[in-house]
């Protein structure tokens, strides 16, 4: 199919993208590494779009430590992300998740903001920030503000983003001394989108879980965490099983994700044992 | 003179080698010319407005506002359409008692699946057909839905074509011997209740036709990405009242078939019917969504299969109750019964047995057609048979090699008629299943297998025997009336700088065929490769033929490229003759000249013969005959079908904690008579069976009760991709065919055949210390699951 759009314009700086998204009537949309959207485009499953390109804005991009926690700014590449030494030694977690999406062509264009903004539920980004506890900085027509990724995912592909709203970066806590970090999932082929997926994190104040695919949105998984904090990693699983609300569809009935989600929780806490030793 | 394989180093041996593909630097350079590339004066695209239902009335179309969009030129219905294309009706006479009803191109007052055309908006660009098409407002009144196989001849079905009188479209049973007795006494019976999913073959290029009528010199011409060039200049002829000598069909570079192009589908049919009407080029190629919903489907069978043996593993009787569903018609002019008697006919193909029964079923349902799609039914029979074999080993305590070795027909038993009643020329079962031994290091194999096991992982072996139909005879097709050409024909020149050109009616898909022809020439004449340019894919010039299906290629057109050749040699060393005032028989052509047969001291190249002969004819002897140009054609005539033979081997690993397969290894041994090039038959196998394991473990499209189809995309339509492709090793016996001096059977289908029961029998293998078995393909992690008992709501 064709996409149908509406026009294009590409961004000088910020302050440009936000005033040509204000102008462009709600049908403004702010065009990133373009692997979703445009795939998006080319199904007509979003028409009319007012395309504000902020693929260039350099300003938007890298990764930097800031007052002892990491910012990653919003264009952020997916290979990036997966290669950057902060990002190996301070969020490990994003570094690890990179690998499991898409494939090389895909993680050259797509960036860590783009794939928040998106909010698919499938992603590995959204339940990674969840799990790191990371702020989400946006700026838009009235300003900059802060949200918590706790705040941010709100559904199937709608978050806390307002009309307007540019994601540009976010900052999170750096991994503690000792903390381990990891993301189990299983997807069909390498490079799909997970059947169910988790992301594992072990530090002093206890476990946090956040599990993707298995619902409309992110979700932190605080009954299993819980459990795991109590060292009962029984109580885990059957507490994840009842966090969790999969879907069925052509690839897994909700039963399957289910069962999945907590095999691959005893493969993380596994994961974390060894790699605490 | 015959051209002595035996020996490699002979002048001029290019077949049996791998020589470059001629087209390969053009095609990954970008300068290929696929269909979507041609840009014609005063072009127009048309999009199709689909029908969103399964089964739907049409009770009105309003095309006002589509018609108010900028370079919207024109918008047809099927009413209009039909004035000047007649419909079309897919059966043949030889598949008794197949039936179907008319078909138009696009749909006049019914649509019967999700996907079909329903009117047509023609535009100055695709994009403003697609945006008009988006606007034309058709009003529907929703029908009842057949949308499962098994209940279809149920009472309670709806009938989807009321004159037809029931949803039966094919019905045929092929038995031989006495079943129910040998069944009865035999020492196990081991049934099973197998299926194997609704596929569709996801061609690179999707499909592309552009269509040109001349109202000036009456004449159509079309370029079209086709397997079948000379069946479709038939097609259009016949729908559109023209006369077969006015439509032209022109193939250029193909960008993957797979058997789904050589079908005749509504929309290109009417791409070119708007073209009749409009008097100019319009242009229709399917995007990747509509491919999934309009590309013919394939393999949606469900079986129940029973083997009886005696104690000793010898295969007393089979007997298989097939189902197909087809979709709303059966697909023009091969007809959608011919996979489910592909089916009868070659379940148990390698083995020696005496009673067997085979029953097919087809029934009509509101779904996007099925048809032939690499390997037609070998897969089902294939899948049907081993895993059957495998079973009964199990149930006798027995190794399936050894269960095999008992069964398979001896490699002297030749010439022989199974009780399928398939004949077989030659084939090589245990010299092939020797030398896939001998390549996997079974034994080795199967000690790693246990060891591991003990660790508690769990790795399977499966095996899988098999045999392919290639080169085949009007018995496929003509004999039922179609006008299909078994034969096939290539004319070989020379011009004057002592290049050669051959024309040839099979084509090129991408499977490489312009090699296998140009190296075949170039042996036959005695050039090299690069010297011959290879022509195909065209009507008007190409010699009259069938083009590529059922691994026809080689082994027919090959066979006529040799012919071709040969005879050119024989013009040119009969004029060399003259000119060298030597005996002809003296003479041979190497390396491009000619040269003295024994010494092979030269003697004149062949450019400076052709300089003499174009251009100073007046020096050679008057009624010397001069034409360096030659024509043969080939057509297998003693048996209806060359069978090959081969078998695979999978080696996997269940984690049995998810359900994923991981494919550790695969290899295949297969029989394809002479091998051309062996580049290019380890590439078909490879590409084979990775359209098998694909089958095996991820393709499934899926419909849900209202026939409304869930996964028309890349992305949840699951092709093989390359990080779960196993390492694959090819091996090869050659058991040449006696009917043609080339001795080539085809390639293009063994791998596929092969390759999803050998993934089956592996999992099974790893499964059974678990009591688990699964025969419902894909295996997806769920079904893995579910058959190991772990998931049970
Ligand atoms: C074949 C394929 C497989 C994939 N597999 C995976 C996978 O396994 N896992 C995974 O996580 N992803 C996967 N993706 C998606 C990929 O990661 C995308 O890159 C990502 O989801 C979107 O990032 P983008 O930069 O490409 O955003 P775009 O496509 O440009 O935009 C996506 C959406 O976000 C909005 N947006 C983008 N940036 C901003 C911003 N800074 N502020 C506000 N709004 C913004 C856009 O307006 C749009 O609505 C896959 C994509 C493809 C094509």
């Amino acid at each position: 199919m064709k996409a149908s759009v509406a026009g294009y314009i590409r961004a000088n700086d910020v302050a440009h993208a936000v005033r040509l998204l204000a102008s462009a009537d709600g049908m403004g949309r702010v065009l990133a590494g373009g692997q979703s959207l445009v795939a998006a485009m080319n199904m007509r499953l979003s028409t009319g779009d007012m395309l504000v390109d902020i693929s260039r804005l350099t300003e938007l991009e890298g990764v930097t430590e800031e007052d002892g926690r990491l910012r990653i700014g919003a264009l952020t590449r997916h290979a990036e992300i997966g290669r950057n030494p902060l990002i190996q030694t301070h969020a490990p977690l994003l570094a690890e998740a990179a690998g499991h999406i898409a494939h090389a062509a895909i993680r050259n264009r797509g960036t860590i903001g783009g794939a928040l903004a998106h909010a698919d539920p499938a992603a590995e980004f959204p339940a990674c920030i969840l799990c790191l506890n990371a702020v989400l900085h946006v700026t838009g027509p009235d300003g900059s503000r802060d949200i918590a990724a706790g705040d941010f995912f709100h559904g199937l592909f709608e978050t806390a983003l307002e009309e307007g709203e540019i994601l540009t970066a976010i900052s999170l806590p750096k991994a503690e001394p000792g903390e381990v970090q990891v993301v189990e999932e299983m997807a069909r082929r390498a490079g799909d989108y997970a059947l169910a997926g988790l992301c594992v994190t072990r530090r002093r104040a206890g476990y946090r879980i956040a599990a993707f695919s298995v619902g409309p949105r992110p979700i932190l998984a605080t009954g299993a965490m819980q459990a795991l904090d109590a060292g009962d990693l029984d109580a885990a699983v059957a507490n994840l099983a009842e966090e969790i609300e999969p879907a069925s569809d052509t690839q897994a009935s909700a039963a399957y994700r289910r069962h999945l989600a907590g095999v691959l929780l005893r493969r993380a806490a596994l994961r974390i044992e060894g790699e605490a030793q | 003179m015959t051209i002595d394989f035996g020996h490699p180093d002979r002048p001029n041996s290019y077949i049996g080698k791998t020589v470059p593909r001629p087209n390969a630097p053009r095609l990954v350079q970008g300068r290929g010319e696929y269909v979507d590339d041609m840009v014609l004066p005063r072009m127009l695209h048309v999009a199709f407005v689909r029908s969103p239902f399964a089964h739907a009335r049409i009770t009105g179309i309003d095309a006002a506002e589509a018609k108010a969009v900028p370079g919207v030129v024109r918008i047809f219905t099927g009413a209009e359409v039909a004035e000047v294309c007649t419909p079309w009706v897919g059966v043949l006479a030889h598949l008794q008692g197949l039936k179907s009803p008319p078909e138009y191109a696009i749909a006049v007052d019914r649509a019967c699946w999700v996907g079909e055309p329903v009117a047509a908006v023609v535009a100055t660009s695709r994009a403003a057909a697609e945006e008009g098409a988006a606007l034309v407002e058709v009003d529907y009144d929703v029908l009842p839905v057949v949308a499962d196989m098994m209940t279809a001849l149920d009472d309670d079905t709806p009938v989807l074509h009321a004159d037809l009188g029931d949803n039966l479209a094919f019905r045929r049973v092929n038995e031989q011997g006495d079943v129910d007795a040998a069944m009865a006494g035999a020492h196990k019976v081991v049934t099973a209740h197998f299926t194997t999913a609704r596929h569709t073959g996801v061609t690179p290029e999707p499909r592309s036709i552009l269509a040109d009528w001349n109202p000036a010199d009456e004449r159509m011409t079309v370029w079209h990405s086709t397997q079948a060039p000379h069946m479709m200049q038939t097609a259009l002829a016949t729908h559109l009242d023209i006369a077969e000598s006015r439509v032209r069909v022109i193939c250029g570079d193909v960008g993957g078939s797979y058997g789904i192009k050589v079908h005749v589908y509504p929309d290109e049919v009417a791409t070119a019917a708007i073209a009749r009407i409009m008097g100019r080029p319009v242009k229709f190629i399917a995007d990747r969504l509509e491919s999934f919903s309009t590309d013919i489907h394939a393999r949606d069978h469900e079986i129940e299969a029973k083997i009886a043996v005696d104690a000793e593993g010898r295969i007393l009787a089979m007997d298989v109750d097939d189902w197909t569903a087809i979709g709303a018609y059966s697909v023009y002019p091969r007809t959608s019964a011919m996979e489910g008697n592909q089916v009868v006919n070659l379940c148990g193909g390698p083995y020696d047995f005496e009673h067997y029964r085979a029953r097919t079923s087809v029934v009509f349902q509101n779904k996007t057609p099925t048809c032939q799609y690499r390997a037609v039914g070998h897969p089902i029979a294939v899948a049907i048979t081993e895993g059957l074999v495998d079973m009964a080993a199990a149930e006798l305590g027995m190794d399936p090699v050894e269960i095999r070795r008992r069964n398979l027909y001896a490699d002297d038993a030749y010439p022989v008629t199974s009780p399928a009643k398939m004949r077989f020329e030659g084939l090589s079962h245990h010299k092939s299943l020797d030398l896939l031994l001998d390549l996997m290091d079974y034994d080795g194999l199967r000690a790693e297998q246990a060891e591991l096991r003990e660790k508690g992982v769990y790795r399977g072996i499966g095996i899988a025997s098999f045999i392919e139909l290639t080169n085949p005879s009007p018995f496929m097709y003509g004999i039922g009336g179609a006008r299909i050409s078994a034969q096939d024909g290539c004319t070989v020149r020379m011009d004057p700088d002592g290049s050669i050109v051959a024309l040839s009616g099979v084509t090129e898909q991408g499977q490489g065929t312009e090699a296998m022809l140009s190296q075949v020439v170039a042996e036959g004449v005695g050039v090299a490769p690069g010297q011959v340019h290879v022509i195909t894919g065209d009507t008007q010039v190409t010699p009259y033929g069938g083009g590529t299906w059922a691994s026809r290629g080689a082994g027919i057109g090959g066979e006529a490229a040799l012919r071709a050749a040969r005879a050119l040699r024989d013009s040119i060393l009969e004029v060399a003759g003259a000119m060298l005032q030597s005996d002809a028989a003296g003479l041979d052509i190497r390396d491009g000249e000619v040269v003295d047969a024994k010494s092979g001291e030269a003697r004149m190249p062949l450019e400076e013969l052709g300089r003499i002969v174009y251009f100073r004819g007046d020096t050679l002897p008057q009624g010397l005959p001069r034409e360096l140009v030659q024509t043969r054609h080939y057509i297998t005539s003693e048996y209806p079908f060359a069978f090959t033979n081969g078998v695979q081997a999978s080696y996997v690993e269940v984690d049995t904690d998810t359900g994923n397969v991981r494919l550790l290894k695969h290899w295949c041994v297969e029989d394809c008579g002479r091998i051309i090039n062996p580049m290019l038959v380890d590439e078909q196998i490879r590409g084979g069976i990775v359209q098998g394991l694909g089958g095996a473990l991820f393709e499934e499209i899926h419909y849900d009760e209202d026939g409304q189809l869930l996964n028309g995309s890349m992305a949840d339509y699951l092709v093989p991709m390359a990080a779960e492709m196993p390492d694959m090793v090819i091996g090869h016996v050659e058991t040449p065919t006696k009917e043609s001096s080339l001795g080539a059977k085809g390639a293009g289908e063994a791998g596929t055949a092969g390759a999803p029961a050998a993934v089956m029998n592996a999992i099974n293998d790893a499964l059974r210390p678990m009591g688990a078995q699964v025969t419902h393909m894909p295996f997806t992690p769920e079904r893995v699951l579910r058959a190991l008992g772990t998931l049970k709501d």
